[in-house]
């Protein structure tokens, strides 16, 4: 996994649909343009749903994974 | 493509009110505009001094539905009122209260929560909704 400089860490574990994505807008309009936002979530349509989210969004997703029944995702703002 | 959610919302049940505040903070994350029309019993849910009262659930809820529900508030589940206020900060989220049940209901404006943005009748909703879908709950 590539060294990425995360510039803000959102916790959204334990958080239903649609609240991960919904943490995940707040997150992305404190951070620049070009910066990178890591989410972590546990809903299990958290994965469908980030990648729907920066297909609409614009943000790039350049990393997700699952680890131990957490998803992560690392986001680039617009 | 018209990219406009508009919701036509009339239940006023916690669980029918948690579904459509679900799906206007979804919108509202993908960018789209949302227009949520209350009617009849959910505007009755928005009045200022009720909004956090027990609205109850649809009836196929049940005994088990009202014990899952219950099971997820005591978690610290977002009530409906949070997620909707939530999407409003993130995203372009117009409530309007349908003036026809304004009138049923005899309310004023200043007796429903913040939330609420206006009041308006059936043809300036199908206006605003342009070519967009229209969800009804």
């Amino acid at each position: 996994m590539a060294n990425l400089d995360i510039k803000l860490k959102v916790d959204a574990s334990g958080l239903s649909c649609p609240l991960p994505i919904l943490k995940a807008t707040q997150g992305i309009k404190s951070i620049e343009s070009g910066q990178l936002m890591e989410i972590v979530a546990t809903d299990p349509g958290s994965v469908k749903d980030f990648d729907a989210w920066s297909k609409a969004t614009g943000n790039a997703l350049l990393e997700q994974d699952a680890v131990d029944g957490k998803f992560r995702f690392v986001l680039r703002r617009k | 493509m018209d990219e406009t959610i508009s919701i036509v919302l009339f239940s006023g049940t916690d669980d029918k009110l948690q579904s459509a505040s679900v799906m206007a903070a979804g919108a509202a994350a993908l960018g789209r505009p949302v227009k949520i029309l209350l009617q009849y019993w959910a505007l009755d849910a928005f009045r200022a001094d009720r909004i956090n009262a027990d609205h109850g659930l649809a009836p196929e809820a049940g005994e088990a539905g009202r014990a899952a529900m219950d099971a997820v508030t005591r978690a610290g589940g977002a009530h409906w009122s949070a997620t909707m206020r939530a999407a409003k900060e993130i995203g372009d989220v117009d409530i309007q209260a349908c003036s026809a049940s304004m009138e049923l209901l005899k309310l004023k404006q200043t007796d429903l929560d913040s939330l609420v943005d206006g009041i308006e009748g059936v043809a300036s909703f199908f206006i605003n909704a342009g070519e967009g879908q229209i969800l009804f709950i």
